[in-house]
């Protein structure tokens, strides 16, 4: 794994490790992530993510191992450290018995900001989050893209140097996504850095400069999406599906075809450098898919090759 | 690492010994932020207000109209709307306590996950329960301050030692808001809200409220003097009617340690609850 270090670490772990009971959540995971990076965790439900930002969080304490934000120990500096985050957790957690602004204000408070300072503060988040028209309503009501982008400008509040964002875009529509990638690229360029977690491949090659790929609490490859993809995958895939129960059957023929082929329940995955030849060469043994799609590998490919399974199931 | 593990800083196990979890001196903020939703929902301050005032009417005037004199434990002779006024007061701030604590409480947390979002600031689970405790006696010392004065305007206020009362009402809703945020931490779902009603019902009536301590059989005088209700009634009692002793005292010590206990147990509760 290739090692991080400089002055400019806001964020490390060593060993990091989750308990719960029997249950290792997270078992022994390093990482390091520097000033202004956009860093992702990708894996599955239960691959531990969530109890890794919880820790980061300072609001799960830590089973086993070190965890250093900005220098400090969340065990000793919880508060100061959180003064520091901002937090988009998994499910909305906004306050329906108040109003879109006054969500920014009384948030801002619990950080013990002035009123001056988090009413002008939250004028600029909700220009921002594109919810400026929408101020004087209840939360309630909101799309649930208005609603994610109100939490995202609601962990803006105090200007936090890391802004963690578990699962920031799951549950919202395509066009919502885009929207909210967009406003999570405008944070970045600004400076912030962002911690992610997600299990959608295309989010994490959107949003990440480096990621790690977790699977039962354990890391288990680390890089740019595009050094994973190279390490761990080719660089097409060519997809063949059959009329078939169970598409097994028809692996033996295509075997030599490429230099890989995965068995999905609904479709062969040949890896090859050149899917349209490999395609020719399928065609050429008298093999006859329902239909043959030719792409580019993706982080989906590099995790089923780690792991043997999908990531969304 | 290990070495770090090994030797946890001087702060670190300071902070083990003291029983109470860590806040950041941030629970105004949580009041503040009830004062803002109460704005959108001030209707519920009238409801608060309203039951007492009733239960004033129907059983002081109404009751009182039958009853006329009651001779208190401490034998003077008192007009039945006097005798019971103090006693509704005590219950009000109960009632005031004990329903924001519960019911509102255990939706904050379970289903708005308020506190959630809270302690992802630099709050902490004594913020929460200081702030939530606060924000109840803020609460109930309105609805005793109204109550007090329709019952002044009613004639049930005897002495200026009154004035003492709204003070001690929210003792009274300390208490009561504490314990009852510290039960509501072990809620499962809207079903066990049924426990809180079996608790409170049988005080409310049972608290030497509606009839001196002196009627109950001797057996059961004890158990009554047990109840926390207990010790509000006699206290408010004790003020507006201008009986005022030693035994005062006692009964707001047992409040606030009723209540401190009930804070310490919350804020204990929500950190296991919350930050696990």
């Amino acid at each position: 794994m290739a090692s991080v270090t400089g002055d400019d670490i806001l964020l490390s772990a060593t060993g990091l490790t989750k308990t719960f009971g029997d249950f290792r959540a997270v078992d022994g995971i390093d990482f390091a992530v520097r000033k202004g990076e956009a860093f992702g965790f990708l894996g599955p439900n239960g691959a531990g993510k969530s109890s890794t930002m919880r820790m980061v969080g300072c609001v799960s304490p830590v089973s086993g191992g070190e965890l250093r934000l900005f220098g400090l120990d969340p065990a000793t500096d919880g508060p100061a450290i959180r003064a520091r985050l901002g937090v988009v957790p998994q499910r909305d957690t906004l306050d329906e018995e108040l109003t879109v602004e006054e969500n920014l204000w009384i948030y801002g408070r619990y950080f013990g900001l002035s009123r001056r300072e988090v009413r002008s503060r939250a004028a600029e988040l909700l220009d921002f989050a594109q919810l400026t028209d929408r101020a004087g309503d209840r939360v309630e009501p909101l799309s649930g893209g208005m609603k994610r982008r109100l939490t995202i400008a609601r962990s803006l509040i105090n200007s936090p140097e890391i802004l963690l964002l578990d699962e920031p875009t799951t549950g919202l529509d395509p066009q919502a996504r885009h929207v909210l990638w967009d406003r999570l690229f405008r944070l970045k360029r600004s400076g912030v850095t962002l911690v992610l977690t997600t299990h959608y491949m295309d989010e994490a090659e959107q949003l990440c400069d480096r990621l790690v790929v977790m699977d039962h609490g354990k890391i288990v490859a680390e890089g740019s999406p595009r050094q994973l993809i190279e390490e761990y995958s080719t660089r097409e895939v060519l997809e063949l599906r059959f009329d078939a129960e169970d598409h097994k059957d028809f692996a033996e023929q295509v075997t030599g075809i490429g230099k890989r082929v995965e068995v999905l329940p609904d479709r062969l995955l040949v890896y090859t450098d050149d899917g349209d030849e490999a395609a020719a060469v399928v065609h050429s043994r008298g093999i006859a898919p329902l239909s043959s799609l030719v792409r580019r590998a993706t982080l989906e490919d590099v995790f089923l090759h780690l792991t043997g399974r999908t990531l969304v199931d | 690492m290990s070495a770090t593990a090994a030797t946890p800083s001087a702060a670190s196990r300071l902070a083990r010994l003291v029983p109470m979890p860590a806040g950041a001196g941030l629970a105004r903020m949580l009041v503040e932020r009830n004062v803002t939703s109460f704005r959108h929902g001030w209707i519920a301050l009238v409801t608060g207000f309203a039951e007492p005032v009733f239960y004033l009417f129907s059983i002081g005037v109404g009751i009182g109209a039958l009853v006329q004199t009651v001779r208190t434990d401490s034998g003077a002779e008192v007009g039945y709307l006097q005798f019971v006024a103090p006693a509704l007061l005590a219950a009000s701030a109960m009632n005031g306590a004990v329903m924001d604590s519960t019911f509102n409480v255990f939706f904050k947390l379970r289903y708005a996950k308020l506190y959630d979002s809270v302690l992802a600031t630099p709050m902490g689970p004594r913020d929460i329960a200081v702030g939530e405790i606060s924000w109840s006696l803020i609460r109930g010392g309105m609805y005793s301050a109204l109550f007090l004065l329709v019952a002044a305007f009613a004639g049930a206020v005897q002495s200026w030692w009154a004035l003492l009362a709204l003070p001690a009402a929210v003792f009274i809703g300390f208490a009561f808001a504490a314990v009852g945020m510290f039960a509501t931490t072990f809620m499962r779902s809207w079903v066990d809200f049924d426990y809180i009603t079996l608790a409170i019902q049988p005080m409310f009536l049972f608290s030497a409220t509606f009839f001196p301590l002196s009627t109950y059989p001797a057996a059961l005088q004890w158990v009554v003097q047990l109840t926390p209700l207990y010790h509000g009634v006699a206290l408010e009692r004790g003020l507006m009617l201008g009986e005022v002793d030693a035994g005062i005292f006692w009964h707001v010590l047992y409040l606030v340690v009723l209540g401190a206990l009930g804070v310490l147990g919350t804020a204990r509760r929500l950190e296991k609850l919350l930050l696990s």
